[in-house]
């Protein structure tokens, strides 16, 4: 198939930025949307131009790294996935695919589509773990948790950390990142010890990075590549109010 | 006649790491902040370690090639986690975790680590579970299990099919802890390119940044590597795209020993290559294997008709189908330890037996399973990787079997260490996947997540700390001394070096020709004729290379290409000691099979008089033959026997 | 103000959701008292129960705290608003088209019109019954004397201009109310996977129902009176 991008190309963090097009042609439908822009890219170095930056490492779909907001949705025209999963066979020859980079505030532009992500590492570092030091801990079964609770547990953790739910928000908002991660931990007995301290921190740190406020869009779930819940968005808000309260 | 000593400590097998421990020198808690510690990777090992270490009061440094510490590609493990708890009640024991695992990896591997591995594997699910990984659970609320290849007993703990996400989160989360607290620094988007050595000890690495492309020197009282494996030379591989073996190369030629560089895995249940311009093979976890059956047709002519598109796999009767492993293998069936299955299919293919459209693939059916069990509970237990292959392949694996086929997954070889984990670059250390590991020459499934987390959680800050206990006189070295100036200058010289070519064809072709001689030649079958072909070919390539690689751009700022290209510059060197390595060994063991040593039958023959050793390869410089040294393996607590997979 | 600005993002949230659904409890109420306008047909009924509002101590001293969740509400809503185009300066240059929450892309816009006509209002009929602006006729029920606040609803709804207007930007609420009231609940965090879709239904239906209510009256006024 042969496709039309339009791609963002902006040199560095404040650079001004602009989509150049770029035609492609002989693009198979089983491959991947990453390897038809290593296609691009194999074509650009070829021509001694200089090929396009994007984040991408496992190419499985886990790794969260790769991005890409493709007309108009992050992950691009499919549901429950990542970009590197994504197959061509969801575009239709001769189309004009346009390809952006993820924007929020709190995700700076690196070059083209890559965005620094790292004010998602420190949301976690304000509180997103267990405060147990290495050996010291109790046998694993020693605390029963209701398989209910620990499925739950399981869902919020699967996020992937790729921001995909800021991209996705219109209001830049990282509720779905950090409510996961609070939701992860207040399901889960040995979460529980520090719950109160943990959802404050976060939300202050994630206030404070300068991510926007959540307006109940549910964009965020409806792109999220793993599928997790706004309702964990809810637990956090029950998790806030129950600190702020006692 | 060695130079290489592995310090295993006194005693019988099962008191060696207590011994270890009682009698190991410790830094008093007011001198660890005056010692700096380099952790190179932030994986399950490198991520667990520097979380430990910066615990315990060191002042660490951690360096990952990603945007963050959790994207390390110890997340994609997706099957579980072995430890001895014997929760199942089916009869585990420390003892029988140490035994599988030394069987499984066909007696090569060190019986000491390997004891120690199995026995802090407890320890980890501990820790895991104290830190919030949710881990499966039953209804009563205990913790579950399930069987995976190569093990007679269900010992291997999950987190649905993401067992690696899980704990590398985990890590990642106490790793953040640390960074919060101020006792890890962190940096990210860095490449580690050399080692610095002073007086003969590891003191520091150069790390390029890799979105400034500035060069940088850090120096630390010791270094930790632990930078995963080098499936990547094989360019198709299932490891991630930054994967990469230029931290091991590079400590390579700095003096530290590589072990057993032949010996990699091969796993039997990916998605089959489509195509030219593919960039990755995808796994399919192998618990897939507990309910699907392997099979090909037995007639040639409809395995001749499905790759033409002529004929389905559903419209072969029963009769008409060669369920291999089963026939082969009664007592494991479809449950063989990977380096089996993935030669039987390989050994089908080979036969003309194959399918899809390549006819280098076999199918998993669930048909059965599905009769059995009903769809319900198979999607319950494998729905995410169901959609996740009809995403890939556009087929139903409830209504089609799917197809799969070997493809290169994980090193068992890498830095040689001894049982402190130290290269034998005094204050090197290697943990997880890039060292040479306690795996032997195959590696059991759910035993690499293990071994990441025995490393970094439970063995290297204890060993670490032993060496660095007469450190703490040392003060920190200044980087702009003459090593590290040297140091730097040699890392520019190779970046000039490959930009200044300016050829015409690309970083990723290069890489390409090179997976295609390795997976030919180094692959899942070797022979002395194809191994020295091999090296040739190889030689001549990377020849090629430096006349002819084309890498735009320039040094300063990001240059995706440049980095590919230092990254293949390495390969290019560490395929070669692969196929030496390979072609040295003229024994078949787990992963590394040579033609010419193999049972009437066609299984692996070992040829235990001769090869019970590590092979650990000492850098002799740039176009020299490197020295062989052997690390005899004694097996007191084992009997060595050929492995057997037919009976029980 | 100051203490609403230094509220964190849930807090805000948590207010907005409180103050919204106290608004709209004030919607029902002032929705059953109109709906008398159209039920009892000399809509003396209508005169005397804004005649009790307009009298009864208790309800004087809870306009104001009416007035202060308004105030709240839409304080907050601004600052929520201003600080979420500041998490985003540069736009997306191709449209976004993740699939949402329909009405919440919209919630300032809908507000800014509720806005308009609430000020609107305000000068038709609340200051006008407090006799700040404008006149208004009396009658006399049961022997007492008060404003004829039907009579002027029925004076305003008389032109059809007004109507339509009134119609408009009830609508609104309608549309502010429909992701408003579900996103209330899940504010307040109270989501569950058994409820949260009867909650969205019934979010849906209370925003018809009331919409549909008000609207009925202009209409009813203008074809029948």
């Amino acid at each position: 198939m042969d496709l039309k991008l339009k791609i963002w190309r902006q040199s560095g963090p404040d650079a001004k930025g602009e989509f150049k097009e770029y035609p492609i042609q002989d693009i198979s439908k089983d491959s991947s949307f990453l390897e038809m822009m290593d296609v691009l890219n194999e074509q650009l170095v070829s021509k001694g131009e200089e090929p396009v930056a994007f984040d991408h490492d496992c190419r499985e779909g886990i790794c969260g790294m790769c991005s890409l907001f493709i007309n108009g949705r992050p992950h691009g025209p499919d549901d429950a996935i990542t970009t590197c999963q994504l197959h061509m066979r969801k575009f239709h020859d001769g189309e004009t695919v346009t390809i952006e980079p993820w924007r929020a505030k709190p995700f700076p532009i690196i070059k083209d589509l890559m965005v620094d992500r790292s004010a998602f590492d420190e949301i976690i570092q304000a509180g997103g773990f267990v405060s147990v030091s290495t050996g010291g801990v109790p046998d694993a079964n020693a605390i029963p948790i209701k398989k209910v609770n620990a499925d739950l547990a399981m869902d919020a953790a699967a996020c992937i950390g790729c921001g995909a739910c800021v991209a996705a928000c219109k209001n830049a908002s990282a509720m779905l990142f950090v409510s996961a991660k609070v939701s992860q931990f207040a399901l889960l007995p040995q979460g529980r010890v520090e719950a109160k301290e943990r959802v404050e921190k976060m939300v202050a740190k994630m206030d404070d990075i300068g991510f926007g406020n959540c307006t109940n869009t549910y964009a965020c779930e409806a792109e999220c590549p793993k599928e997790i819940s706004v309702a964990n968005i809810a637990r956090m808000n029950r998790e806030f109010f129950a600190a702020k309260v006692s | 006649m060695t130079k290489i000593d592995s310090k295993i400590p006194e005693g019988p097998l099962a008191e060696k790491w207590t011994n270890y421990k009682n009698h190991q020198n410790l830094v008093n808690p007011a001198n660890k902040i005056k010692i700096d510690i380099i952790v190179v990777g932030t994986g399950l090992a490198g991520g667990a370690a520097a979380a430990s270490l910066g615990e315990m009061g060191f002042n660490v440094k951690v360096f990952c090639i990603q945007d963050s510490p959790r994207r390390a590609h110890s997340i994609a493990a997706q099957g579980g986690i072995n430890a001895a708890k014997n929760y199942p009640n089916d009869g585990d024991s420390v003892y029988r975790l140490f035994y599988d695992t030394v069987k499984g990896g066909d007696y090569r591997a060190r019986e000491a680590n390997v004891y120690r591995l199995a026995e802090v594997s407890n320890n980890i699910i501990d820790q895991c579970v104290a830190q919030g990984v949710p881990f499966a659970r039953e209804y009563g609320g205990t913790l579950d299990n399930r069987s995976f290849g190569g093990a007679l007993v269900s010992r291997t703990f999950y987190a649905r099919g993401q067992t690696g996400q899980q704990l590398l989160l985990g890590a990642y989360s106490a790793l953040s802890k640390e960074i919060n607290k101020g006792s890890v620094e962190l940096f990210t988007r860095r490449e580690m390119l050399d080692l610095v050595k002073i007086d003969g000890k590891a003191r520091g690495i150069i790390v390029r940044n890799l979105v400034t492309g500035k060069l940088e020197r850090h120096s630390a009282h010791a270094v930790l590597v632990a930078s995963g494996g080098y499936g990547n030379v094989f360019f198709l591989s299932t490891n991630a795209m930054t994967s990469n073996g230029g931290a091991a190369w590079r400590s390579y030629k700095r003096g530290a020993f590589f072990g057993n560089p032949s010996f990699v895995q091969i796993h039997p249940t990916c998605i089959p290559v489509h195509g030219d311009f593919q960039s990755k093979l995808t796994l399919m976890s192998e618990s897939l294997r507990n309910d699907g059956r392997i099979w090909v047709p037995k007639k040639k002519e409809d395995a001749g008709k499905i790759q033409k598109g002529e004929l389905r796999p559903t419209e072969i009767a029963e009769d008409d189908r060669d369920y291999y492993l089963e026939r082969r293998y009664p007592a494991f069936g479809n449950l063989v330890p990977r380096d089996v299955a993935s030669r039987a299919a390989k050994e089908r293919c080979d036969a003309g037996f194959g399918v899809g459209t390549t006819g280098l693939a076999v199918y998993l059916d669930f048909k059965h399973a599905i009769g059995r069990l009903g769809k319900n509970v198979i999607e319950a237990r494998y729905g995410n990787l169901f959609q996740m292959y009809e995403k890939i392949v556009d087929e139903n694996p409830y209504e089609t079997p799917m197809m799969i086929y070997p493809a290169i997954h994980y090193a068992m070889g890498g830095i040689w260490v001894d049982y402190e984990l130290q290269t034998t670059v005094p204050g090197l250390f290697f943990g997880g996947e890039a060292n040479f590991s306690d795996h032997g020459a195959n590696r059991l499934g759910a035993s690499a997540l293990m071994q990441g987390l025995s490393d970094g959680y439970f063995v290297l800050p204890y060993t670490m700390q032993n060496y660095l206990a007469d450190q703490i006189t040392v003060p920190r070295y200044d980087i702009n001394s003459k090593e590290f100036e040297q140091t730097e200058k040699d890392v520019q010289e190779r970046i000039d070096k490959l930009i200044s070519v300016k050829g015409d064809e690309t970083v990723d072709s290069f890489h390409k020709r090179l997976g295609l001689i390795m997976w030919d030649n180094v692959g899942m079958a070797r022979t002395k004729e194809g191994l020295e072909k091999a090296i040739k070919e190889i030689s001549a390539l990377r020849k090629e290379f430096y006349q002819r690689v084309k890498v735009p751009g320039d040094k300063s700022g990001m240059n995706v290409e440049l980095e590919k290209a230092l990254r293949v510059a390495d390969f290019l060197e560490l395929g070669e000691l692969m196929a030496r390595d390979a072609l040295n060994r003229s024994e078949s063991c787990g992963g590394h099979f040579r033609e010419e040593s193999k049972t009437p039958e066609g299984e692996a023959l070992r040829d235990d008089e001769n090869f019970t050793y590590v092979s650990a390869w000492e850098f002799k410089g740039n176009d020299v033959e490197p020295e062989l040294h052997k690390e005899p393996l004694t097996y007191e607590n084992i009997e060595v026997k050929q492995r057997n997979y037919k009976t029980a | 103000m100051s203490n609403l600005l230094s509220l964190s993002s849930v807090a805000k949230k948590i207010w907005m959701s409180l103050m919204g659904l106290f608004l709209f409890t004030f919607l029902l109420v002032h929705l059953s008292l109109n709906l008398t306008m159209i039920t009892s047909p000399d809509s003396g009924l209508f005169n005397e129960a804004a005649h009790f509002m307009g009298t009864n101590p208790f309800i004087q001293v809870f306009q104001w705290v009416l007035f202060a969740g308004f105030i709240v509400h839409i304080i907050l809503g601004l600052i929520l608003q201003v600080q979420n185009w500041m998490a985003r300066p540069n736009a997306y240059k191709k449209k976004a088209s993740s699939e949402q929450s329909f009405f919440s892309k919209y919630m300032i816009h809908t507000a800014v019109v509720i806005f308009v006509f609430l000020i609107i209002h305000f000068l038709n009929f609340f200051l006008v019954a407090k006799g700040l602006i404008g006149e208004i006729g009396e009658v006399t029920i049961d022997g007492v004397t008060m404003e004829d606040m039907a009579g002027l609803v029925f004076d305003l709804f008389a032109n059809p201009a007004y109507v339509v207007f009134y119609i408009i930007a009830l609508l609104f609420l309608g549309f502010h109310l429909d992701h408003g009231i579900q996103s209330a609940f899940q504010s307040l965090g109270l989501n569950h996977p058994k409820y949260t879709p009867c909650i969205k239904n019934a979010g849906r239906l209370l925003a018809i129902v009331i919409t549909l209510g008000y609207v009925l009256i202009p209409l009813v006024i203008y074809f029948t009176k």
